[in-house]
C-alpha cells in the first residue's frame, strides 16, 4: 500500500532519516555551544522535509550538489553518520580527512557531488554533471540544492539558461527557507516565488510545502521523469524555514520570535510522524523507538569520531594535486 | 539628494591629540561614520551589513543612524554590488562596498578588474571610480578553504586599482578615510582575526596617506617586512628577539599597490638583512615584489644574506585547526626565521 507516491512500508526508514538529520544538527549545535568544533556551521534543523523527501524519490547512483547547509542532504543521500561527525571534529577519518569541515562534505563515488562554501558555487557544477550523464548516455539525474540567496546569484541564471538549452538531466531544487542570511527572501527579489523565474529559461517551474515530505518528493519523482526522458531540467522551490540562525554567530534580530514560533508549529518531523502513525504502518509507540534510535546513532557517530586520530601537521602539504 | 553637503577637515595623524581605545573593527566602523556624516555622497552596500550589522559586525548601528537608503542591503549578488558601485562612483557617488568574506571577491573580478581598473586610463583621463571595496581576509577562524584565502596579490597585479591592508586600528581608520577620499578604486583588506584586537585610536577625522610604508618598529640587525596580521606577530617576534640582542626593523607597507617601497629600501641598506613575512602562499605572493624591488635597487649591494621569505604553505587552508595553523606563519616561525638569518646567514 502507498500513500500520495511514497509506499507505507518505507515510512519508517523515511522517519529515520528525518530525525537522523535532526538529532545530528543538534549535536553539532551543543559541540558548537561547548567549543568542541572550531569554525562555523550552518544548521537546517527546521527543513528534514527537503532532503529527505527528495532524495527518496531518486535512485542511489543519481547524483547531488550540496550547499554550506548540507548536513541533511548528505545525511538523506545515506552517507555515514560515523564519516559526517569525524569530518566536523577535523579527523582523518573524517569524509575529507579533516580538510574541509562542515561545509565541505562530500562523497563523490556515492553521487555527492560536494557541500560548498560559496552560495550558488555549486549551480553551474550540476549543469556540468548534467552534461556528463548525457555524454556518457547514463540514465542518472543529477539533484541541484541551493538557497534563495543563491537564486540572485549570476551563476543561478547562467547555470539554468545553460542546461534548459542543453536540455540537460538536472533538478534545481530550491530550499526556500525565507532568509538569505538577514535578507528576506520577500525583499531580495522581485517575484513571488523562486519558481516564477523558469518562465525565463522555459523549464516547468513548481512551488510545494517544503515541510511536507510527500509534497516534494511528489515535485522531485515527477522532474526526474522528465529529465531521465530527456525533457532537460525543472526548477522546483520547497518553502521551509530554518528555525536556528543562519550560522554560529547569528543574533536573529531581522525576524521575529512569532515567525519563528507559527514555523515551528508546522514542524516537518510532527506533521511525517502524523502521516506515519494513521497508515498504521509502526505499533503504536514505535515512533519514538525510530527517535530514540537515531539520537543513539549520533552518539556512536560522536563517540567514533572522538575515538579517530586528528590529521599529522607533516602532512600538510600532502593532497593538493591528483 | 537636493544638496551635497561636503566639509573638508582633514586633519593629519598628528593634530588628532585625544585617543581612545577601540577596536579595529570600532575603528573602521568609525571612520564610515565620521566620512558618511561628512559627504552625503558617501553609501554603503554589501550583504547582511543593514539590520544585521555586517558578519563581523563592522557596519553595526549604521542603519540605525543613517537608514536604509545610506546603507543599502543587497541579494547575495557580488557582482552587480560592485558593477553597481562602479556605475554610482562614475557618476557621482561615493560608494562603499562590502564583500562579505574576501574569498568572493572572485566573483567581482571581472566589473573589478576589467572594468573598474581600466575605467580612467581607458577613457582617456576623462572619468573616475572612487569607490571602496572594504573586505575581510585570512584564516585561523576554522572557515576552511573558501573563506579563509589572502588573495591580495591578485588585486595589487592591477594597474589601476589601490589595495591597502591595515595592522593597526589606528592605520585601518587613518587609511579607510584617506581610502573613501581617494578619486581611485581601492581593494580594502581587513583580517579577521585584527577584528577584536584592541588599540588607541586618535578621535574625529583624520588621514593616514595612501602609500606611505611606515616602520613599525625601529632596529638596527634586521628588516621584517610584514603587512595585515603578520605585522602584530613580527612586532611580537621582535620583542622576544631583543631579549636575545637581536634588534628587529618592522616596516608595515600598509598599501600594496602603488607601494612605497623606499623606507623598505632605506631599512634593507641599514641592516642588510630582510625577512618579508606574508601570509598569502608564496608562489606569486607579494613578496615576491618586494623581494625583487630589493634586489633589482642598489639595497642589493648592501645585502650580507639572501632575501628570506616566510610565506604561506602551498595549500588551500584546510579545516583542522592544527593544519590551519601550520598553513601560516605564527610568531615562533619568525622569531626562527629571522634568528637563522642573523646567526646563520640563511
Ligand atoms: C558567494 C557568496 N556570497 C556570500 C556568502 C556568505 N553567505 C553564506 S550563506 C549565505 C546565505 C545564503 O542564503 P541561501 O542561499 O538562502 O541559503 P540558506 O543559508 O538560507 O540555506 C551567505 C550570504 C557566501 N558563502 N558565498
Ligand atoms: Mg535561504
Amino acid at each position: 500500500m502507498s500513500y500520495l507516491g511514497i509506499l507505507d512500508a518505507d515510512l519508517p526508514d523515511l522517519l529515520k532519516t528525518m530525525y537522523h538529520i535532526r538529532a545530528f544538527e543538534e549535536k553539532v549545535d551543543e559541540l558548537f555551544m561547548q567549543g568542541a568544533i572550531h569554525g562555523t556551521t550552518h544548521l537546517s534543523i527546521g527543513e528534514e522535509a527537503v532532503p529527505t523527501g527528495a532524495l527518496h524519490a531518486l535512485r542511489s547512483d543519481d547524483y547531488i550538489t550540496s550547499t554550506h547547509r548540507g548536513h541533511g542532504h548528505c545525511i538523506a543521500k545515506g552517507a555515514d553518520l560515523n564519516l559526517m561527525m569525524a569530518e566536523l571534529l577535523g579527523r582523518e577519518s573524517g569524509y575529507c580527512r579533516g580538510r574541509g569541515g562542515s561545509m565541505h562534505i562530500a562523497d563523490v563515488d556515492a553521487g555527492n557531488i560536494g557541500a560548498n562554501g560559496i552560495v550558488g558555487g555549486g549551480i553551474p557544477i550540476a549543469v556540468g554533471v548534467g552534461l556528463s550523464i548525457h555524454m556518457q548516455q547514463q540514465a542518472r539525474v543529477c539533484l541541484c540544492f541551493f538557497g534563495d540567496g543563491a537564486a540572485n546569484e549570476g551563476t543561478f541564471h547562467e547555470a539554468i539558461n545553460l542546461c534548459s538549452i542543453w536540455r540537460l538531466p538536472v533538478i534545481f531544487l530550491c530550499e526556500n527557507n525565507q532568509y538569505g542570511m538577514s535578507m528576506s527572501a520577500k525583499l531580495s527579489m522581485h517575484v513571488a516565488s523562486v519558481a516564477d523565474r523558469a518562465i525565463a529559461y522555459g523549464i516547468p517551474g513548481e512551488s510545494v510545502d517544503g515541510n511536507d515530505v510527500f509534497a516534494v518528493h511528489h515535485a522531485v519523482w515527477q522532474a526526474a521523469e522528465r529529465a531521465r526522458a530527456g525533457q532537460g531540467p525543472t526548477l522546483i522551490e520547497a518553502r521551509t524555514y530554518r528555525y536556528k540562525g543562519h550560522s554560529k554567530s547569528d543574533q536573529n534580530r531581522y525576524r521575529t520570535r512569532a515567525e519563528i514560533d507559527d514555523w515551528r508549529a508546522r514542524d516537518p518531523i510532527v506533521i511525517f510522524t502524523e502521516v506515519v502513525r494513521a497508515r498504521g504502518v509502526l505499533a503504536p509507540g514505535a515512533d519514538t523507538q525510530v527517535r530514540a534510535n537515531a539520537y543513539a546513532d549520533i552518539e556512536a557517530a560522536y563517540a567514533f569520531a572522538l575515538a579517530s586520530p586528528e590529521p599529522q601537521v607533516a602532512d600538510l602539504l600532502e593532497g593538493v594535486y591528483a | 539628494m537636493a544638496t551635497v553637503q561636503v566639509s573638508e577637515t582633514a586633519l593629519s595623524a598628528n593634530d588628532a591629540a585625544l585617543t581612545t581605545e577601540m577596536t579595529y573593527a570600532e575603528a573602521i566602523r568609525d571612520a564610515l561614520k565620521l566620512e558618511m556624516r561628512r559627504d552625503e555622497r558617501i553609501f554603503l552596500l554589501g550583504e547582511d551589513i543593514g539590520i544585521y550589522g555586517g558578519a563581523f559586525a563592522v557596519t553595526r548601528g549604521l542603519f540605525e543612524e543613517f537608514g536604509a537608503e545610506r546603507v543599502r542591503d543587497t541579494p547575495i549578488s557580488e557582482a552587480a554590488i560592485a558593477g553597481a558601485a562602479i556605475g554610482a562612483a562614475l557618476t557621482g557617488m561615493r560608494p562603499v562596498a562590502e564583500i562579505q568574506f574576501s574569498d568572493f571577491m572572485a566573483l567581482t573580478m571581472d566589473q573589478l578588474v576589467n572594468q573598474a581598473a581600466k575605467i580612467r586610463y581607458m577613457f582617456g583621463g576623462k572619468a573616475k571610480v572612487p569607490l571602496v571595496m572594504r573586505t575581510p581576509l585570512g584564516s585561523g577562524t576554522g572557515a576552511a578553504a573558501q573563506h579563509s584565502q589572502s588573495l591580495e596579490a591578485w588585486f595589487a597585479h592591477v594597474p589601476g586599482l589601490k589595495v591597502v591592508m591595515p595592522s593597526s586600528p589606528a592605520d585601518a581608520k587613518g587609511l579607510l578615510i584617506a581610502a573613501i577620499r581617494d578619486d581611485n578604486p581601492v581593494v580594502f583588506f581587513e583580517h579577521k582575526l585584527l577584528y577584536r584586537v584592541k588599540a588607541a585610536v586618535p578621535t574625529g577625522s583624520y588621514v593616514t596617506p595612501l602609500s606611505q610604508s611606515a616602520v613599525k618598529r625601529a632596529g638596527q640587525d634586521v628588516t621584517v617586512v610584514a603587512f595585515s596580521i603578520m605585522v602584530p606577530r613580527a612586532l611580537a617576534a621582535a620583542q622576544r628577539l631583543a631579549d636575545e640582542g637581536i634588534d628587529v626593523e618592522v616596516i608595515d607597507p600598509r598599501t600594496l599597490r602603488p607601494l612605497d617601497d623606499t623606507p623598505i629600501l632605506e631599512s634593507v641598506k641599514k641592516t642588510g638583512k630582510v625577512v618579508i613575512v606574508h601570509e598569502a602562499v608564496g608562489s606569486g605572493g607579494f613578496g615576491g615584489e618586494i623581494a625583487a624591488r630589493i634586489t633589482e635597487s642598489d639595497a642589493f649591494h648592501y645585502l650580507d644574506a639572501p632575501v628570506r621569505r616566510l610565506v604561506g604553505a602551498e595549500v588551500p587552508i584546510p579545516f583542522n585547526p592544527n593544519l590551519e595553523r601550520a598553513a601560516v606563519p605564527q610568531e615562533d616561525d619568525i622569531v626562527t626565521a629571522v634568528r637563522r638569518l642573523v646567526r646563520e646567514g640563511r
